[in-house]
């Protein structure tokens, strides 16, 4: 029989259903009598809110914010020293701080009805100047958006180590401006959910699209003021999540409330213009670098100011800080640097809550880090990759603590550079001319990073979290009829976890894969887990499957030793049975004795029985870092702006790979995602604080046709810190594209003289950078 | 994202459907393809009392050829002219542009009398029409009549067509089989409305020597000089006159997107000088 364990290429278990179209997401859901809630959202930026009316006759059916009393606002407390903690109200009611902040509710029996309604309420706003930079935002004498407030940061952080040295006597200084887009993230499936009141259970169940199903039920529990034992949050299949559905929206505590209150069903399903205004809450960064290198482009020391544009309110339980702490964090990148400095401004501003996506912070710090490599490069008059390898942390240095302390566990992250550069051909690309048949200029790029995956403890509590990750737990059963059933906390939001945990467990228990069933993000019926975000699943779920499996396995052992009358250690696992010697028994057999002839096992017998909860973390709380390089090779249309990417290699290490079609899976989709950063995503701003891309014409997401067809090769290097040398994976293709993209638009550029620092490297970028770096259009015709 | 409520009629002749609209009072909407009002009508741009959904008017699927030109019904879908439902006198233009608009989903619902009628500056149909010198064939209560294309639009997203009016077909000249064209767009990706578009038609022996630069912002321009330059000197040389005129005629326009549309004409003209050189 194949091996369907670690390491297999065996097809996903959740795809027959999706593909098939049969899969059940919150939308697919009906519950007798379930009403629609749409809602009233703020049409400007930044506004008191001076009257509000509800239309005559429907009271009852528009609700605002003093129609919930003692509905807490969602607010996130921060142990860290300087913190500024934000009211994220349900619904608003004395002011208003983004475009698309919500005010009111309005049910009905369908959605368009409910619409119809929404344009019935009658709300007043007196306007103030809303703050829709980071420039305006951190400037001093700034009215700041929350009362009580003395600036208007939520946090202002600094690190200093080494650089006083390294200033004064440092041969070569690179100085970059960089800046990243706004964006939204545009999960296939958008957020909603479906909330109803069982009376049997006597359970307030609330059906929502989310990544973290226990943290929802504490933070509506915490919200509605109402124990946490009368509610239940079970997730429905989720497609797609990146970091939007794992906070608590004010969204899910309002229709909560409304299920709670009036004991009935209420669904609200967000759609695509709500998600790309008031959800347009990531990746905007603004960067100030100055970089300090010796003659051959050897890093001596780096000084950074990073702003991170944070919308109006911080977000729970992941706050207005993480992005800042990781981009701080992760600056530095995959190299080997001595000597640090970093500012970093968490602004408040009038825009959605920022929220950590897929790569939290790495994609602004990777393309800040690797334009730099680029420019000390260019100024020290190398290629790029050399620099780079010049300055990558060495596989012989491993493990590797960097200037942030960040504990890099294992890894040969030069072997990954060297590896995308020939799988890219750069020396044949070199040797060609740099303009192609149709007179576009030709340029490859690079850039390499480190995901840290699956920290856990220690890290959170250090970013003052409210809600820190511990042990996550999984139950493991051998049913009486020999199948295996998983169950744990965590939830799959597309990242194929029903398979690889089956594979897990059957690593230890051998049960045939079509035989191991798993339920996930339940509360009713899985052990806690904080969910699925920072490319910790595998690991830490993984980790407690393969615990709990192992306890479970034993017990099948000693159970099929009795039968067969022979001792534990002669039984094996073989050919989906349990064997000594030619002697076997089936999975069915034990699970028979154990629940249904107990008469046959003798007086001793472990009465945990063919069942348990196991829990995990690695040994290390820092997490294990994956790793990769990427390599762009693209062609730059000088006269329209346009970019085509002719080639793209990427040479990750996720550790031991539990399916590496899954692997792959992650990483193209991940790596599409950066594409979308790099060349197309961008949610503008006007003055007004108004949302530029409110629909799909706006918002430019890549296609088929955009994307390249990524090829990956893989390195598995296992780390020696987690069960099985698993590294998450999940994040990490959507945090070089950036980098490597406009590291080779730039490279193409170069005979123009010309260079992009400002991403999506959009064709009115580019021709600006053009015409920029050369007086008159004309000459480029 | 729903609908405001409306009233839906679906006529089965012209006589009805301008019975229908020609109260302007009821605020009656055409509905052709959907593809552009459906969007509009779930974000309540357009708030209409009743559509007249006009796909079921068979007169407006016909298809006339005589000598010198032809005319297709207005409810043609861009599939259907993509596909070759009929025959062809463009010389492969209008499949070729039908081709290449939005994805198949659209083209499949989409009309090319719709596109036309909702007057998007960065439509296919808009240039395309303009550039080949047809004619709008209008219908309303007081009778039929007719507007060149290249005048049709009165600026983003308004045409000359009353709210009380139809457009019925769009009357083209034959093109000869000497005929070469050149229809270039710049697009961010595939699908997406062009930031420039560059058209170019030349047919000696029909007399047509024409360059167009579309998704203006506006009404799509003739480049009267580049046209004459082409009939006269050739692409070539058009191509070098094309970008100063376009500097000339639409200065209020963001100098990167002079840009893109300069190179978009000359793309297009380009085009013709490599089929001569065939
Ligand atoms: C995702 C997407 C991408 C697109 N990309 C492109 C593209 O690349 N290039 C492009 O050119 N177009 C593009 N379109 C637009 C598409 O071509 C539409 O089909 C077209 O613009 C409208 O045609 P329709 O038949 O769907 O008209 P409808 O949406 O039904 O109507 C549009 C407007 O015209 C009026 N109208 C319709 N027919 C008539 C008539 N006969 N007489 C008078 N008024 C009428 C309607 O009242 C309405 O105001 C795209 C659309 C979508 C959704």
């Amino acid at each position: 029989m194949a091996s369907e364990g670690i390491g297999a290429r065996v097809l996903r278990k959740e795809d027959a259903r999706h593909l098939r179209g049969r899969g059940q997401f919150v939308g697919d859901i009906r519950i007798p009598g379930m009403l629609e809630v749409a809602f009233v959202r703020s049409p400007v930026a930044h506004a008191l809110i001076r009257e509000r009316k509800k239309p005559a006759g429907f009271e009852n059916s528009v609700i605002f914010n003093d129609d919930m009393p003692g509905v807490l606002p969602i607010t996130t407390r921060s142990s860290i020293p300087g913190y500024k903690v934000s009211d994220y109200p349900a619904l608003a009611a004395e002011r208003v701080r983004f475009v698309g902040e919500t005010i009111a509710m309005c049910v009905a029996p369908n959605r368009a009805a409910a619409e119809d309604l929404c344009e019935l309420v009658d709300i007043q706003y007196e306007e103030l100047d809303p703050i829709v930079n980071c420039a305006t935002g951190r400037a001093s004498g700034v009215k700041p958006l929350h009362d009580g407030w003395t600036d208007n940061l939520f946090l202002r952080t600094s690190f200093d180590q080494g650089m006083d040295e390294v200033i004064a006597k440092a041969p070569v200084v690179v100085e970059l401006e960089l800046s990243t887009a706004r964006q939204t993230m545009h999960p296939m499936e958008g957020k909603g959910l479906v909330a109803w009141w069982d009376h049997r259970a006597g359970q307030l169940v609330v059906h929502t699209s989310t990544q973290v199903p226990h943290m929802i039920r504490i933070g509506l529990a915490e919200c509605l003021g109402i124990p946490q034992a009368i509610i239940r949050v079970a997730a429905p299949d989720v497609g797609g999540g990146f970091g939007y559905k794992c906070m608590l929206m004010p969204e899910e505590v309002a229709v909560a409330w409304l299920a709670y209150t009036r004991q009935g069903a209420f669904r609200w399903i967000e759609d695509r213009r709500e998600h790309l205004t008031a959800g347009a809450n990531a990746r905007q960064h603004e960067y100030k670098i100055k970089a300090y290198a010796d003659e051959r482009g050897r890093f001596l020391g780096l000084d950074a100011d990073v702003a991170v544009d944070c919308g109006a309110y911080s977000v729970w339980p992941f706050s207005a800080c993480l992005e800042a702490a990781q981009a701080s964090g992760n600056l530095p990148g995959p190299y080997d640097l001595k000597a640090y400095r970093c500012s970093t401004f968490s602004v408040a501003t009038n825009k959605p809550p920022f929220a950590p996506y897929r790569g939290v912070a790495r994609p602004g710090v990777c393309f800040a880090i690797e334009l730099t490599i680029d420019a000390i490069a260019k100024a020290v008059g190398r290629e790029a990759w050399e620099v780079r390898l010049e300055n990558l942390v060495a596989a012989s240095a491993m493990p590797y603590t960097n200037v942030t302390k960040k504990f890099y566990d294992s890894g040969n992250y030069p072997a990954s550079l060297l590896e995308v550069k020939r799988m890219i051909d750069f020396d044949r690309i070199r040797s060609e001319p740099r303009r192609d048949a149709k007179g576009r200029y030709l340029g490859v790029g690079f850039a390499t990073y480190t995901e840290q995956s699956a920290h856990g403890t220690k890290v959170f509590a250090q970013w003052g979290l409210p809600l820190v990750p511990g042990f996550d737990q999984a139950h493991v059963k051998l049913t009486p009829d020999g199948a295996l059933e998983i169950k744990a906390g965590i939830h799959t939001i597309g990242q194929g976890l029903e398979t690889t945990l089956a594979q897990i467990a059957h690593e230890q228990t051998r049960v045939p894969l079509k035989d191991i069933r798993v339920v996930l993000g339940d509360t009713a019926n899985t052990p806690f887990s904080t969910g699925a975000y920072a490319s910790r699943g595998i690991v830490m779920t993984g980790g407690a499957v393969s615990v709990a499996s192992e306890i479970v396995a034993g017990r099948i052992k000693s159970i099929a030793a009795h039968l067969l009358q022979v001792r534990p250690e002669d039984i094996s696992f073989r050919d989906g049975a349990i064997f000594a010697g030619e002697a076997s028994v089936s999975y069915e057999d034990v699970g028979r004795a154990w629940y249904m002839r107990p008469d046959q096992l003798p007086d001793d017998v472990d009465r945990g029985g063919l069942e348990a909860t196991g829990a995990y973390k690695p040994q290390i709380d820092s997490g294990v870092f994956s790793y990769a390089s990427h390599a762009a090779y693209v062609a730059v249309d000088a006269e329209t702006g346009l970019v085509e990417i002719l080639d793209y290699a990427i040479c990750e290490d996720c550790g031991t790979m539990v399916n590496p079609m899954i692997v792959d899976g992650q990483t193209i989709g991940g790596a599409a995602q950066g594409v979308g950063t790099a060349l197309f995503e961008e949610s503008p701003y006007d003055d007004n604080g108004q949302p530029l891309a409110s629909t799909l014409i706006d918002y430019l997401l890549p296609g088929p046709t955009e994307l390249p067809r990524f090829r990956i090769s893989h390195m598995e290097t296992p780390s020696p810190y987690s069960a099985h040398g698993l590294k998450g994976v999940g994040e990490g293709g959507a945090i070089a594209p950036a980098g490597a993209l406009v590291n080779a638009i730039n490279d193409a550029l170069a005979p123009l003289n010309a260079a992009v620092h400002t991403i999506p490297a959009s064709p009115e970028r580019i021709l600006a950078a053009i015409a920029a770096a050369k007086p008159t259009l004309n000459d480029a015709a | 994202m729903k609908p405001a409520p409306f009233d839906y009629v679906r006529p089965r002749s012209l006589p009805e459907a301008t019975a229908l609209l020609s109260d302007e009072s009821a605020n009656a909407k055409i509905f052709a393809g959907g593809q552009s009002l459906g969007p509009m009508l779930n974000l309540r741009l357009a708030r209409p009392a009743k559509l007249v959904d006009i796909r079921n008017i068979q007169a407006l699927r016909a298809v006339r050829v005589d000598e010198k030109s032809y005319s297709i019904g207005a409810t043609l879908t861009h599939a259907e002219i993509e596909d070759g439902a009929f025959e062809d006198f463009s010389q492969g233009l209008l499949p070729f542009v039908a081709r290449g608009i939005a994805y198949r989903a659209v083209r499949n619902r989409g009309t090319v009398g719709g596109s036309l009628s909702h007057a998007d500056p960065a439509a296919d149909w808009v240039s395309t029409m303009a550039a080949i010198g047809a004619t709008m064939v209008v219908h309303g209560p007081a009778g039929e009549r007719r507007v060149p294309a290249e005048q049709f639009l009165v600026g983003a997203f308004t045409s000359k067509l009353g709210a009380t009016e139809l457009l019925t077909a769009i009357e083209l000249p034959r093109l000869s089989a000497t005929a070469r064209w050149g229809y270039y767009k710049v697009c961010r990706k595939t699908g997406e409305f062009a930031k420039a578009i560059g058209v170019t038609i030349q047919d000696p022996r029909a007399g047509i020597f024409r360059v167009l630069a579309g998704s203006t912002e506006g009404r799509p321009v003739l480049l009267a000089r580049s046209g004459e330059t082409l009939a006269t000197q050739g692409a070539d040389r058009a191509a070098g006159v094309a970008r100063q005129e376009i500097e000339e005629v639409l200065p209020h326009l963001e100098p990167g997107h002079r840009q893109q549309l300069a190179v978009a004409v000359q793309r297009s003209l380009q085009k013709i000088s490599l089929l001569e050189t065939v």
